[in-house]
Formats: structure tokens, C-alpha cells, sequence
């Protein structure tokens, strides 16, 4: 599996386009803007409560990051040259989906400046710290997912960005119909809440079902973009 | 070394290519000649296993090109028409991303990357982006890495469109230097470039290259739907005289001939090209 060549590419694509920078900026403005209000106005001085909104700012960032995978290839043709090199589809894709996934894992790094500064007037927990950060690895990946998934399907990067956006707004708000809906199908619609499952690593707990959630979106997602990847090799 | 059978391929109801059959021996260069809108591109695209056929078989150095994609994809390299290139991208990494991707190791990668931008005349570029070059360095970008891996069959499509008359020498005379080393195939609407590039001047000319009566383009869906009895004699006997045309003289020879064939392919085609 040639997966190690195509990440370096991706990577130096994201460093030498202004993409990284970009979306390092915007990041870590509208994080520390979060973390500066919320400490100021609540006087909490509880990562947990600076975590939360974390996961709002994910939504518009990933976008940004998931861009240039599939559809600026289709667009500029580049995906051409790619998919006739000997290179599986599958390589390609995971190639891609990790090189994006890096890059946002390098922006939450960056954010470890806030908790650092909290520890230094305060004792932090670690442990929340530790499996918040987890939590939203886990879920920024699943947002990922879907921005590769969309990628594939089409070449107009707009299309792309809507149809992310409006998939994982959905899944965000999924769980409010819940309470309504009640029964088996109130748990069930609970239970594909992309945010629900988020609750647990902020309050520092590890729950398998979580986990397993987002594990599952993920391969799911990742599955359907092999597919939609190969479906050109289908209408002979 | 390139053995296309009953080569056809369907976008929906229109058939881009239908029925072609060519072969290819090792080390020639061949033009594959046709107005635009003809199935050049197609037939290429298929070739480099981009996409599959519709019915029909290719093999490209002994290999099914659907079968076994991944043993004509070590052995190959490709130009696409529009030359895509990574533009955020320097010309020397590119040609070293391309080379790793091949499968060659990091000592063999570094002198052939640098021997390939000898030879290509883009060493003076190599640290540029390539999205600031110009369309004759991106083309050389685009032919430097169709053989940064050394591979046995090059599938060059339009290599020489959009240049100038200087570039599209220096293009020329490039292809006409890999000649024996490589087999080569690349696609063109200009004739006399096949006498000029191609081993013995030979071309192979995808059906939707035939010249039609009138001069004027044609579909070939349209016409498929009228048998018409006399039009398989015609046709050998157009083949025949193309032939002809094609392999017999030098390069002077051809270029009168240049007025037979139809200088406008699809117009919806054309239009699209011309607005793009």
C-alpha cells in the first residue's frame, strides 16, 4: 500500500496552499474568543465548559480542511493522473482522509495553549482534559468522514461544503426529536446524535458505546467514498 | 506492446468510440490522429485504465488493462489532455511525490527526477510553483512526469496544444527523443505533426475520424441507425487511401492532404473547447 507518498503530498499541499494557515488562524481566534468569554462572563474555571463549544467552531473548520481531498482533484482533472498511477483507490482514500485528519489534530494541538494557561492560575483536572481531547478527535473525524464522503460525489466544491454542512447539522440536531418522539424510535433517533455521544469524554468518561458510534460513522462514511470512488469503473 | 480489440465505449446513448482495433509494436512512436470530438482522448483514458470500455478488449504490454490495471499502470505513463498538475505544488517535489508513487526508491528517485528535468529542459523551473509557469513549461512538467519512472508505454494525449510554434518544436523533438526507448502513442488533429513525430509517419485513425462525404462533421450514433450496403467498400477504400497518405512520403507529402479530412469535429464539442 503506497498510502505514506500520497499523505506527504497531501500534507505539503495543505502547508504550501494557504489552507493550513487559514484555517489555523480562523481556528484558533474564534477558539480563543470562546475560551476568553466564557471565562470571563461564568468566572467557571472548567475546561469542560470551554470544551463544549469546541465542537460548533468543528462544523464550519472541517470544511475548510476536507476541501481540497476529492473534489478540487475532480475539478482540476488531477484525479486523473492520480487514479491511473499504481495506487489502490483504497490507499488513495485513506491517504487523503488521514492527511486531513492530521491536520486537524495539529489544530487542536494548538488549542492546548488554553488549558496551559488555565493550569497556570488554577489546578486542572487532567483526566477530562485528556478525554476531551479524545472526544473531539473521535467526532472531528466523523465530520471528516462526511466532508470526504461529499468530496468524492462531486466536483463543484460548493456542493460539496452544502451538502457536509447540511448532513452533519442534521446529526447534531437528530437527537432533539427524540423527547417527541419517544420510544424505540425516540432512543434510536437519541442514539444517532453525532453531539450526544460527545457529553461523555467532556465529563470525563470513556463509554465503549461512544466510541464504538463513532468508529462505526466513520467506517461507514469512509466505506460509501471507496464506493463512489470505484462507481466510475462501473458504468461501462 | 498495445493490442486494442472492437474497442467501444457508451457515454449514455452516444458511443465515443466504436469498434476501434489497432496495434502498437515496442519502440514506435504512433500518432493517433482525429478531429477533435473523435475518441482520441477516450480511447486513451481507457488505455491508461482510467475508466473502463464499454465492449472490447485492450492490452498494454501484454496486460488487460480492466483485469489487470495494476500491472499496466506500473507500465505506463500518462499525459492527460489538460495537463492537470498540482499548481500549489514546486516542480522538483512533484516530479519526486510522482516518482514514490511509482514504487521508486528514495536514491534511484532523486537522480531520476533530475535526469528527467534534463531532459525535459525544466531544470532552470524546478523550484517554481507549478501553477506560475507557463503552458509550455507545464506541458514539459506534465511529459516529465509521464516518464520520471522509465515506464515501457507512454500515453501522451494533444501534447503540443496550446503552444507556440517554438514550444511545439521543442515539444516535437522531445517525443521524437524517446523514440526506441519508449512506446509511445500520442493523439492529434494536426497530420502533419504524425509525419514529423511518428515513427515511419504511422497513425491510426479512431473511426470518428473518417472523413464524412460532404466534408461537413458527422455523428457517428446518426449514422449507424442507416445501413447503408455500399459504405463498407467505401470505407476500405478510404482506409486504403489514408494509409497512404499517412505512411507514404515525407513530411511535405501529407500536408497537402490535410484539406481531406474534416476540420471541425462535433461542433458542440468545439464550441465547448473554444469557450474553455
Amino acid at each position: 500500500m503506497k498510502i505514506w507518498p500520497i499523505f506527504k503530498k497531501e500534507m505539503l499541499l495543505y502547508f504550501t496552499s494557504p489552507v493550513a494557515y487559514v484555517v489555523f488562524t480562523i481556528f484558533l481566534l474564534i477558539v480563543g474568543y470562546f475560551f476568553y468569554s466564557i471565562f470571563a462572563f461564568f468566572t467557571v474555571a472548567s475546561m469542560q465548559a470551554a470544551m463544549n463549544p469546541a465542537m460548533g467552531r468543528d462544523l464550519n473548520v472541517t470544511d475548510g480542511v476536507m476541501r481540497p481531498l476529492f473534489s478540487e482533484e475532480r475539478k482540476s482533472g488531477t484525479i486523473e493522473l492520480l487514479l491511473t498511477y499504481p495506487v489502490r483507490d483504497g490507499a488513495v482514500l485513506v491517504a487523503k482522509y488521514l492527511a486531513a485528519l492530521t491536520l486537524y489534530a495539529l489544530m487542536l494541538f494548538l488549542t492546548l495553549l488554553y488549558p496551559a494557561i488555565v493550569a497556570y492560575f488554577a489546578r486542572l483536572e487532567l483526566g477530562p482534559l485528556v478525554t476531551g481531547y479524545l472526544g473531539l478527535v473521535l467526532m472531528g473525524g466523523a465530520f471528516l468522514a462526511v466532508g470526504v464522503l461529499a468530496s468524492s460525489l462531486t466536483e463543484n466544491q460548493i456542493v460539496a461544503a452544502v451538502s457536509t454542512f447540511g448532513v452533519l447539522l442534521l446529526f447534531w440536531i437528530i437527537g432533539w426529536s427524540a423527547d417527541n418522539a419517544g420510544g424505540v424510535l425516540g432512543k434510536v433517533l437519541a442514539h444517532l446524535s453525532i453531539i450526544d455521544h460527545y457529553d461523555g469524554f467532556a465529563k470525563g468518561v470513556i463509554d465503549t458505546r461512544d466510541l464504538i458510534y463513532y468508529v462505526n460513522f466513520i467506517a461507514l462514511a469512509l466505506f460509501l467514498t471507496l464506493r463512489s470512488l470505484e462507481s466510475r469503473r462501473w458504468n461501462g | 506492446m498495445i493490442e486494442v480489440r472492437n474497442l467501444t465505449k457508451h457515454y449514455g446513448p452516444i458511443a465515443a468510440i466504436n469498434n476501434v482495433s489497432f496495434g502498437v509494436e515496442r519502440g514506435e512512436v504512433v500518432g493517433f490522429l482525429g478531429p477533435n470530438g473523435a475518441g482520441k482522448s477516450t480511447t486513451m483514458r481507457i488505455l491508461s485504465c482510467f475508466m473502463p470500455a464499454s465492449s472490447g478488449s485492450a492490452k498494454v504490454a501484454g496486460y488487460d488493462v480492466f483485469s489487470q490495471s495494476m500491472e499496466v499502470r506500473r507500465r505506463i505513463g500518462y499525459l492527460p489532455e489538460n495537463v492537470p498538475l498540482y499548481s500549489d505544488m514546486r516542480v522538483a517535489p512533484y516530479l519526486d511525490f510522482v516518482a514514490e508513487v511509482k514504487g521508486i526508491g528514495r536514491s534511484e528517485r532523486r537522480r531520476r527526477v533530475a535526469e528527467v528535468m534534463d531532459r525535459c529542459l525544466i531544470a532552470d523551473v524546478q523550484n517554481r510553483l507549478i501553477g506560475r509557469l507557463s503552458k509550455g513549461y507545464r506541458q514539459r512538467v506534465g511529459i516529465a512526469q509521464a516518464i520520471v519512472s522509465d515506464p515501457e508505454v507512454l500515453i501522451l494525449d494533444e501534447p503540443t496544444l496550446g503552444l507556440d510554434p517554438k514550444q511545439i518544436t521543442e515539444i516535437r523533438s522531445l517525443i521524437k527523443s524517446l523514440a526506441g526507448r519508449h512506446t509511445v502513442i500520442l493523439s492529434t488533429h494536426i497530420l502533419p505533426e504524425v509525419s514529423m513525430v511518428c515513427s515511419a509517419g504511422r497513425a491510426v485513425l479512431p473511426d470518428g475520424a473518417r472523413p464524412s462525404p460532404g466534408g461537413g462533421p458527422t455523428r457517428r450514433g446518426q449514422r449507424r441507425d442507416r445501413p447503408d450496403p455500399g459504405r463498407a467498400a467505401r470505407r476500405a477504400a478510404g482506409d486504403e487511401r489514408r494509409r497512404r497518405d499517412v505512411r507514404g512520403g515525407g513530411p511535405a507529402e501529407p500536408r497537402r492532404e490535410v484539406g481531406d479530412l474534416p476540420a471541425r469535429g462535433r461542433p458542440e464539442v468545439d464550441a465547448a473547447r473554444t469557450a474553455a
